[in-house]
């Protein structure tokens, strides 16, 4: 393979990696206050079609994506709801908000298969998109892609550095400890349910908006999926979910441009590597146990008793 | 808890997803109240349906009911679907491979493998969790999709029918790999193999030794380790049963309604199946009735895209409202007694 090419697929990699990246990172929001939402694949749908018909509406991307994370958002209020309101078993509800999410697509995306939406494309960034190899990589993106470089930094931030993302943690981390601090447990379980379906469901516009530009049943193939085994890799480290993301964003990229070359390789095999591939690192990322990286209140209801 | 106060938080759960689906309908410009009355009378109100149903609620029942004994585990199998997928590869490899075979061979042996096809797919994550710790559901729902994968790849490529004018299917499976139906109904002898396995899962969990130690360690599974209750091969245990219950309904599917091995096989039937163990609180008895009502959910969704071209994924919808509120719902079985003291 010639420079040329290698550089393609690696675009492509950051590309194809940017759309889990951002649901990754809403994931990790999510379980750091100690919610386990299994909805990622539906929240992600539901994003996607959101995110597509305000962009075909409004003519607006920006706007259009930023729809999108809101329809994530809402959806992850339903759990919200059921798991924080009414003490329902988080693995379930996260399973019922995934059937019903991809249903709630399907059902209202059906007039909107085989349009077409502008979105965004690529901008190179001035200056840095001249450097040799990491220009053409990194920074000859669409706006989003800039966006979550800017937001795996601010999250890390978020989290070690402000009073906010302290107590997010907290409430997720030793929840009757923060409770007996004056902490609002359900308040700030309730904005890392919906802050984290927002960022769920900006990744699924991201899918509509900038990768395909169009709207197809079932586009997320899983990538909902992933993202929650990413985090475990991740070990809920937003830094860490960046490297885990282009992993994925890369083998995609690459089983495609097999597909496109032509190979002997039948495509359901093809198909088969992401899938194949989370496994492997979910089992490598869990051999020692996740225990101590894992918020320690994860998946655990909080009693209405403030 | 009395059992009409549940009844009621059930029905008020139920009524409820039906009063948002009717939105839904309504919000897509179909007439609402009509919509919902069509799809009951679609699921319940002819002999045919009634017959469609029942078929429908087999490959539902056995699914939900493998479900059901991991999750009384607090093992979360997500992977019914593939597992499915599996038993259906097995059964069809067996008839596609021994042709010339008479019935009493090739049915139990269709069902052999499709029940150990099944099992072993489902065998992989319980090694993987007790081994390497690997998070079952995600380990169960990635093992899905390289299932469907598989069976495209077999139905595309190497046991694809050569007279099928390219489409994706096998050949048809000789008369002996038929499973038959009843008499004058369309019910096929299957129904048969959802009595006996209810049956003997009921009797395992509520009589047996290892059926007891499963209870007590879903309970509480720190406690069970304590009592030193094999917890280890428990987890094998249900996963493996799981799987094979799963794999069997995947065979029935392929071999009495499809008479092929084809991708249309694959309807979500796994999924719905989580729906319908979580609804019937895990119990055979319940998984009997709950599997019967979706499986209504769906031919009357069939009969709701004839009629009023509503979408497929209607049903979808309904399954997760019917599951998100009956899950919220849940609170006040638990809260009923008495106001909560600090």
């Amino acid at each position: 393979m010639s420079a040329e090419i290698i550089i393609l697929l690696l675009a492509a990699t950051v590309q194809s990696g940017t759309p889990i990246l951002y649901a990754t990172l809403g994931e990790i929001v999510t379980e750091k206050v100690g919610i386990l939402n299994l909805g990622v694949e539906g929240m992600m749908m539901v994003g996607a079609l959101a995110g597509f018909i305000a962009a075909l509406y409004t003519g607006q991307a920006t706007l259009a994506f930023l729809v999108g994370g809101l329809a994530g958002g809402l959806l992850a209020a339903l759990h919200g709801l059921v798991c924080i309101g009414f003490q329902g078993n988080q693995v379930v509800s996260g399973l019922a908000l995934t059937i019903l999410g991809t249903g709630l697509a399907d059902y209202l995306g059906t007039p909107f298969v085989g349009q077409k939406v502008t979105g965004f494309s690529a901008v190179p960034l001035p200056l840095l998109a001249d450097i040799p190899g990491l220009g053409p990589v990194f920074f000859n993106q669409d706006p989003l892609v800039y966006g979550s470089y800017l937001i795996v930094p601010l999250l890390w931030l978020f989290f070690r550095n402000t009073k906010w993302g302290l107590r997010l943690r907290s409430v997720g981390e030793y929840p009757e400890a923060a409770l007996a601090a004056g902490v609002s447990v359900h308040l700030y379980r309730w904005a890392g349910v919906i802050g984290g379906g927002f960022l769920v469901g900006l990744g699924g516009a991201y899918l509509s908006l900038a990768y395909t530009h169009l709207w197809t049943s079932g586009m997320s193939a899983g990538r909902g999926w992933i993202a929650v085994a990413l985090v475990i890799f991740a070990f809920w480290r937003p830094e860490r979910a960046l490297i885990g993301a282009y992993l994925f964003g890369g083998i995609m990229a690459f089983q495609l441009r097999l597909q496109a070359m032509g190979t002997h390789i039948p495509s359901s095999l093809l198909l088969m590597l992401p899938y194949g591939l989370t496994v492997l690192v979910l089992v490598l990322s869990s051999r020692k146990g996740t225990r101590a990286q894992s918020p320690a209140a994860l998946g655990i209801n909080i009693e209405p008793a403030e | 808890m009395p059992l009409w106060h549940s009844c009621l938080v059930l029905s008020g759960a139920v009524l409820l997803s039906l009063g948002i689906s009717a939105a839904m309908l309504a919000f897509q410009d179909k007439p609402a109240l009509e919509g919902i009355v069509r799809l009951f009378l679609g699921a319940f109100g002819s002999i045919w349906a009634l017959e469609d149903c029942l078929v429908k609620a087999i490959p539902l029942f056995l699914c939900s009911l493998g479900v059901a004994v991991a999750f009384r585990l607090q093992i979360w199998n997500i992977g019914a679907e593939g597992q499915f997928a599996l038993g259906a590869i097995g059964a069809s490899w067996f008839a596609l491979t021994f042709k010339g075979l008479g019935p009493l061979v090739m049915l139990p042996g269709m069902l052999g493998m499709a029940l150990f096809a099944g099992g072993l797919w489902a065998c992989i994550p319980a090694v993987l969790k007790l081994r390497m710790k690997a998070n079952e559901i995600i380990v169960t729902l990635m093992m899905n999709y390289i299932a469907i994968l598989f069976l495209d790849y077999l139905v595309y490529g190497p046991w694809k029918d050569q007279e099928s004018y390219g489409f994706p299917m096998t050949p048809v499976f000789s008369p002996a790999a038929v499973v038959a139906t009843t008499g004058s109904t369309r019910l096929n002898w299957g129904t048969l193999l959802c009595f006996l396995f209810g049956v003997l899962i009921w009797i395992f969990l509520r009589y047996s030794r290892l059926g007891f130690e499963l209870m007590a360690s879903g309970e509480n599974v720190r406690c069970a380790r304590y009592a030193r209750l094999p917890y280890e091969r428990l987890v094998i245990l249900v996963m493996v049963i799981s799987g094979a219950l799963a794999g069997c309904a995947g065979f029935l599917e392929a071999s009495a309604n499809l008479n092929r091995l084809q991708p249309s096989i694959m309807v979500g039937y796994g999924y719905t199946a989580i729906v319908v163990a979580w609804l019937a609180r895990l119990n055979p008895l319940y998984i009997g009735l709950a599997s019967f009502l979706l499986a209504g959910l769906r031919v009357g969704v069939e009969n709701l895209q004839l009629d009023l071209q509503v979408p497929a994924a209607f049903g979808s919808i309904m399954e997760g409202l019917i599951l998100l509120t009956v899950l919220a719902a849940g609170f006040f079985n638990q809260y009923r007694l008495g106001v909560h003291k600090k």
